[in-house]
């Protein structure tokens, strides 16, 4: 039933667009014209640029720097902005000591405004990693602070998008900073899950016996320690000091050892099925290696597959960086990720009295489903002919 | 039958054994020892540790002794039921962890019950309504289920009873009940406060079984004995639920082995957020301490839990599904 609909709409499609004859089409063609049929994960999927193009910009995108801190804005809220005037421009505001419950406050001071303006200069960083520059999308107009009592300099006025943190930094610079972590960990992580599971998988599917055997012995016994426990006593194996860049790639490393397991699993199936067709045997009749015989004939048929288990693969390990970054065995601070933010928000009172604490959850939430979207838009486009 | 069993149990003890090395091995490698940190704690108290005192304590816990040393004194205690000294808590691992293994069990197994009370009516609503605005409902709710973090979903609900329904949440007993022994009062006390953590662990495998068991039970209806059945003018309930189901529930069961890790992890971090006092929170907290021998016990602990799971599906499997043959 479904397949012949879905035969129909090909034709149907194909009808439109009189230039393309879908008999002609490449089977690469034809996946992406499934793909596209599938709104919901071209949705996720244009989401998901959105999210690493403004993660790729970030210090462009960010008025402060994600580890700028300040005390004079311990968990300010995320700020009003009014159009008061026809521009947009935010209130000053003040920290006053409640004496009764010895905690700060932020009184808003709204007799004044300072108009936000875009594209202005502030800190240094470099656009994509490659260029210095110290252009940025928005800052406030700092004309007219009050001079700070004790300092007895002008006091800097701030706009906090997302809010701020227990030690007054930026949430929506460290959102962004984070993201760069929490979107590419787990891609690199399963991209190395996906070489190692390949070649592994393939050599088990192909060579069977006593290969074969080792293989899935192997692949049984990871499986039997579970994920969670398993990738947190990885993580704490590493070295607690060590540099950012260092431990970011380790962490990578850590997620790919688990996760190449189910990989391999499945290209060893898809090999096997091509192992004995009849091109593969001509292959071998006629003298073919066995390198050709999986360079042109097995891998070329399994990539598609491999594309989408590892696709599938990737909303798992995302998740497992944000629950280990969470449980503190993940990256640590002074590194930034979306799970090193929640560890933050660790208890219900925060959340309760601090609730932007909790924004990088719902990008989590956004890019996980974004990703299963994704996934799903995937597996049914591999099989054009279905 | 007997023979199955048996093959079985013996591949079992193989696999945790080599499971027993691996982690061991995993456990050991990160330099330093939970006794350095004894040590600094001893040193900071002013007292003065002489450089043989040292020796001799490290000479005691075999902190200089080869891995493989350490890895078969630790396997041959745990024949005669000795799982190793924790440092942290100065406490033999074995009665300090023992109680509250036994209240992850319980979390872990209630989560599993209620997922399967759960998603096998709703896949099977979701299937026999496609394309109704419930299946849309449901399916939405399936894929953000499955994207949901554990530990955000316990702040959010933690949050939620607290404001609106007054609940004391957090931990798995009230303040009255928790030293106190069993009694019925208690096991009350102790519902009041489980449904929380089940509802938060439970949640992504609820969502994903769902989701399997609407997908399986989409095949089974296209198939021709359901429309045999339909034909002979069963009732569609009778249908649904005595031909259909039961032929697209095989799947469901042979995930029991995948879902119990996920609940086990999921256990791990909920416990931390909601104050439970289950195994999941000591173990991270050994793994940041390197209480070696706690976190190897837990490690461990989970590991033969899930290989029993997998044996109970197989099994499972043959009961519910006469066509398969233990083999």
């Amino acid at each position: 039933m479904a397949s012949t609909a879905g035969v129909a709409q090909d034709l149907r499609q194909a009808a439109k667009d009189k230039k393309k004859d879908v008999g002609q089409m490449s089977q690469w063609q034809l996946m992406a014209r499934r793909f596209m049929q599938n709104k919901l994960s071209v949705l996720g999927l244009l989401i998901l640029l959105g999210l690493y193009v403004l993660a790729a910009f970030s210090g462009f995108l960010a008025p402060y720097q994600f580890n700028e801190l300040d005390s004079n804005n311990v968990f300010t809220s995320p700020t009003g902005i009014s159009f008061a005037g026809g521009r947009p421009s935010v209130c000053g505001q003040s920290q006053v000591l409640n004496e009764e419950l010895l905690e700060y406050e932020y009184v808003e001071d709204c007799s004044k405004r300072y108009p936000i303006q875009f594209f202005v200069r502030g800190f240094e960083y470099k656009l994509l990693g490659l260029f210095p520059t110290n252009w940025h999308l928005f800052g406030v107009s700092q004309a007219g602070a009050p001079v700070d009592e004790a300092t007895g300099k002008p006091q800097e006025i701030k706009l906090f998008l997302f809010g701020a943190d227990n030690q007054g930094r930026d949430m929506l610079a460290q959102i962004l900073q984070g993201a760069r972590v929490s979107l590419t960990v787990g891609l690199i992580g399963v991209g190395i899950a996906t070489i190692l599971g390949s070649v592994l998988g393939t050599a088990s599917g192909y060579f069977g016996g006593f290969i074969d055997n080792v293989m899935q012995r192997t692949i049984e016994l990871i499986s039997s320690i579970p994920q969670i426990p398993l990738w947190a006593a990885l993580a704490a194996a590493l070295p607690r000091e060590m540099s950012v860049v260092r431990r970011y790639i380790l962490i990578t490393v850590v997620l790919s050892l688990v996760a190449w397991t189910g990989l391999a699993r499945q290209v060893r199936g898809k090999v096997m099925g091509y192992r004995s067709l009849d091109y593969a045997n001509a292959t071998r009749a006629a003298g073919g290696s066995h390198t050709r015989i999986i360079l042109t004939h097995m891998l070329p048929n399994a990539v598609s597959h491999i594309v989408v288990v590892a696709a599938l693969a990737i909303p798992g390990a995302i998740l497992a960086e944000t629950a280990l970054s969470f449980l503190g065995l993940g990256m640590l601070r002074p590194a930034v990720s979306w799970g090193v933010l929640l560890r933050d928000a660790q208890s219900v009172q925060v959340v309760m009295d601090y609730p932007w604490l909790m924004i990088p959850a719902v990008l989590v939430i956004i890019t996980l489903t974004c990703y299963q979207f994704l996934g799903d838009g995937l597996r049914d486009a591999v099989d054009p002919y279905s | 039958m007997v023979n199955f069993i048996a093959r079985r149990l013996i591949a079992m003890v193989i696999t945790l054994l080599f499971i027993s090395i691996i982690a061991f091995f995993l456990i050991e490698l990160p330099p330093g020892s939970a006794l350095d940190a004894e040590l600094l704690r001893l040193r900071s108290r002013g007292g003065n540790l002489s450089l043989s005192q040292v020796r001799e304590l490290e000479e005691r816990f075999g902190v200089h002794d080869p891995w493989q040393e350490k890895y078969f004194k630790w396997v041959g205690g745990l024949f005669r039921g000795d799982f190793g000294y924790s440092f942290r808590y100065s406490r033999e691992v074995g009665p300090l962890i023992a109680g509250r293994l036994g209240f992850s069990l319980l979390l872990a197994g209630t989560s599993l019950l209620f997922a399967w009370l759960v998603s096998i009516p709703l896949g099977v609503y979701s299937a026999t309504h496609r394309n109704t605005i419930p299946d849309y409902i449901i399916t939405t709710i399936q894929f953000v289920g499955v994207a949901v973090p554990e530990f955000l979903l316990a702040l959010v609900l933690m949050v939620f009873a607290a404001r609106f329904l007054g609940a004391d949440v957090g931990g798995l007993f009230s303040r009255q009940y928790e030293a106190a022994p069993w009694s019925w009062g208690k096991v009350w006390d102790l519902m009041k406060h489980l449904w929380l953590p089940v509802i938060v662990v439970s949640a992504g495998s609820t969502a994903w079984l769902t989701r399997v068991m609407r997908a399986n039970l989409l095949d089974v209806l296209n198939a021709q004995y359901v429309q045999t059945a339909r034909a002979k003018g069963l009732k569609e309930n009778a249908v649904v639920w005595k031909h259909a189901v039961r032929n697209a529930l095989h799947p469901l069961i042979m995930t029991l082995g995948g879902v119990l890790p996920a609940l086990i992890g999921g256990e791990v971090i909920a416990s931390i957020v909601l104050n439970l006092p289950t195994a999941g929170p000591l173990f991270i907290e050994a793994l940041r301490n390197q209480d070696m021998y706690l976190a190897i016990t837990f490690l461990m602990f989970t590991s033969v839990l899930l290989v029993i799971g997998n044996l109970l599906a197989d099994l499972l499997l043959a009961w519910v599904d006469p066509r398969v043959r233990l083999e």
